[in-house]
């Protein structure tokens, strides 16, 4: 942090602002300087940084200082950090924050991002060293303002205002958006509300006129907009195209992983399957559950099955309950007694499904249990 | 002479009568579909419209999310219900969610053999943040909790418990009714919780208080410290902070005295 000079943040006759970067706090080497946080320019031939609150401290380097600069990633509650090293300190430097340094390096901590974009155009302005052809000449003086730069003057204005246009845009875009959206849900509303009112009327009226159900699609399209038949309750068409094709994708996806698992699978786990593999275009929970209800009606050999606890999977239908608890009770009849944990071993299946298929064959009375403080562990039943 | 009422004719006509008013009933009920279907399509259009336009937004801007779910809620729409539905196609709001979900389920599964499948949200939202990556969008802890809100419907076991301003999000289905709530809100100061403490806070019965606290060792969400000074402590692996918590290699914990 010695290298830098108190500056009044003027930009010089050839220099040219390229970046700006608000949220940026200085590190002397890794220790937080003793300034605020504040904002970081970047211009053709220095490195300048303004504290936000009070807009006369100002600082500014040379970028022939830098020696060399590289990018450290954020981690878990701290920010992204450019790391700049820099060469000696010139003979000739201006006094600046401080005196001395034990380091030979500066950070640059974005606390509000913006470190790709800061990074990227370091690295340009760096290879294009424009302050090589374009020696700054003096700015054309002010007054006789002092290095700390009491003289508000064109070049901070001028930055400020770029900022300030910038927030503005960005604070305009959102804010369009925000209206945008409240405009496009009162239209939202008000067609809902038509077509409650429609599709509730109509239903009633074309059942007491006993006609057939015409709904001119109107019902689906409801339906895929997230509202529940006002009749029926239902928030999805039961048995829709799309959920039956849905299952027989499932039956073809699941078989291989099933297999290797048991023939279980908790729907959770079926649903990071599926979604990982999918990438785009993913299924809702709802979908998922809707068309593991059609494996039966569709003649899949696939089942879906709620345990007590209320823990949904697929499972093989090949894998009847019998053979499961048969299973079960020869494991724990052989090792005497088992736990969740220890029969998920065995077996190669996830705790919570073994313990599942423990305490169905609980259930059957087939095993009985010993319930302390030290596990749930499972004997054969010999009452 | 025409007499209105009794007598075979008069029984025709008023069946024709019917017969004709259900006719131009149906007439005017098609023309109320046509001129719906028109609205909707306008409707359809003005969405597109919208989509395109801020399609970003919804991925980009967390405020905007939540702004867009409670509109939906308002008006009774929910965007999420399916990935079919015209929200997630039009807007991409669905993918957003869903992939949280499994993010959400992956990091719950990673942990559960140490927490016994209770984290707070804020160890949630981070372990989240981290497995996305420094480029991916960022997340609200108002996005985690509307997704784990969706991924109740399977069944599995996710649920929310309020604690100490925020929330303890459970992610196995373990049956945790007040009482045993109230104790993991006491024990969300220190990360542990004492029989005398439940007794002096709560006005329980120790029987009340052991009560609850073997249940939660049993389901593997509380661990016992009976070597601890005055009285035997309840951890609570959930609320360990990184700061007083690190993990141990098998080697170090060889050469630790028992």
């Amino acid at each position: 942090m010695d290298r830098f000079s108190w500056s009044n943040g003027l930009l010089e006759i050839n220099e040219t602002l390229v970046i700006q970067q608000r949220g940026v706090r200085l590190y002397d080497g890794d220790d937080k300087a003793k300034l605020d946080v504040g904002v970081a320019l970047l211009s053709t031939h220095r490195l300048i940084w303004r504290d936000v609150k009070n807009h006369e401290c100002c600082i500014a380097m040379p970028l022939s200082q830098i020696l060399l600069f590289e990018e450290q990633a954020a981690g878990i509650g701290k920010s992204a950090k450019i790391v700049i090293h820099l060469q000696a300190t010139p003979a000739n430097k201006e006094p600046g924050p401080y005196q001395h340094s034990k380091y030979s390096f500066i950070k640059l901590s974005f606390k509000e991002h913006g470190q790709i974009e800061f990074y990227r155009r370091l690295t340009e302005e760096m290879t294009r060293k424009r302050w090589e052809n374009t020696p700054a000449s003096q700015p054309i003086p002010i007054g006789t303002g002092s290095q700390a730069g009491r003289t508000r003057a064109v070049g901070i204005v001028g930055i400020e205002r770029k900022i300030e246009e910038k927030r503005k845009e960005t604070d305009k875009n959102i804010s369009e958006a925000f209206e945008d959206l409240s405009k496009l849900m009162v239209k939202v509303k008000n067609v809902f509300l038509c077509m409650f009112i429609f599709y509730c009327g109509s239903h009633i009226w074309l059942r007491a006129n006993k006609i057939k159900d015409k709904q001119f699609g109107l019902r689906s399209y409801l339906l895929s907009m997230g509202i529940a038949d006002p009749v029926t309750r239902e928030t999805h068409g039961s048995g829709t195209h799309y959920h039956m094709q849905l299952a027989k994708q499932l039956d073809d996806m699941l078989q291989a992983p099933l297999e290797e698992r048991g023939g279980m699978m908790a729907l959770t786990e079926v649903y990071c399957l599926v979604n990982r593999a999918r990438g785009m275009e993913l299924l809702s929970p709802e979908d998922l559950v809707n068309a593991c209800k059609m494996f039966e009606s569709l003649k899949l050999p696939l089942r879906l099955r709620v345990f007590d606890s209320g823990v949904m999977v697929v499972q093989l239908q090949s894998h009847s309950e019998e053979e499961m608890i048969a299973s079960a009770l020869d494991n724990v009849s052989d090792k005497g007694s088992l736990t969740a944990e220890e029969f998920a071993k065995l077996l190669g299946l996830s705790v919570l499904l073994s313990k599942e298929r423990l305490l169905l064959a609980e259930k059957m009375g087939h095993l009985c249990r010993d319930d302390s403080v030290e596990g749930l562990r499972f004997y054969p039943n010999l009452f | 002479m025409h007499r209105r009422g009794v007598g075979a004719g008069a029984i025709a006509k008023k069946k024709l009568a019917e017969a004709r008013y259900k006719e131009r009933g149906n007439v005017l009920a098609e023309d109320q579909i046509v001129q719906m279907s028109k609205q909707l399509e306008t409707f359809k259009s003005n969405l597109e419209e919208f989509a395109s336009k801020h399609k970003q937004e919804i991925r980009k801007n967390s405020q905007f999310r939540v702004q867009f779910q409670e509109m939906c809620a308002t008006i009774g729409v929910d965007p999420l219900a399916s990935g079919k539905g015209f929200w997630s196609e039009m807007l991409g709001v669905g993918d957003f969610y869903y992939e949280l979900g499994v993010q959400i389920i992956e990091v719950c599964l990673a942990l559960k053999h140490r927490n016994g499948g209770l984290i707070t949200l804020d160890e949630l939202h981070q372990r989240v943040l981290k497995g996305r990556g420094k480029y991916a969008q960022d997340v609200s802890q108002d996005d985690l909790m509307r997704a784990i809100k969706k991924l109740k419907v399977m069944g599995s076991g996710f649920g929310m418990i309020p604690v100490g301003g925020s929330y303890l999000v459970q992610s196995v289905p373990a049956e945790l009714n007040m009482d045993h709530t109230v104790v993991l809100q006491l024990a969300e100061k220190k990360g542990f919780v004492t029989v005398s403490e439940i007794k002096d806070s709560l006005k329980w019965e120790k029987e009340r208080a052991c009560h609850v606290l073997d249940h939660l060792l049993k389901e593997g969400l509380a661990w016992l410290d009976s070597q601890a000074a005055e009285e035997a402590q309840y951890w609570l692996p959930a609320l360990f902070s990184e700061l007083t918590s690190r993990d141990v290699t098998p080697e170090e914990a060889n050469q630790m005295t028992p």
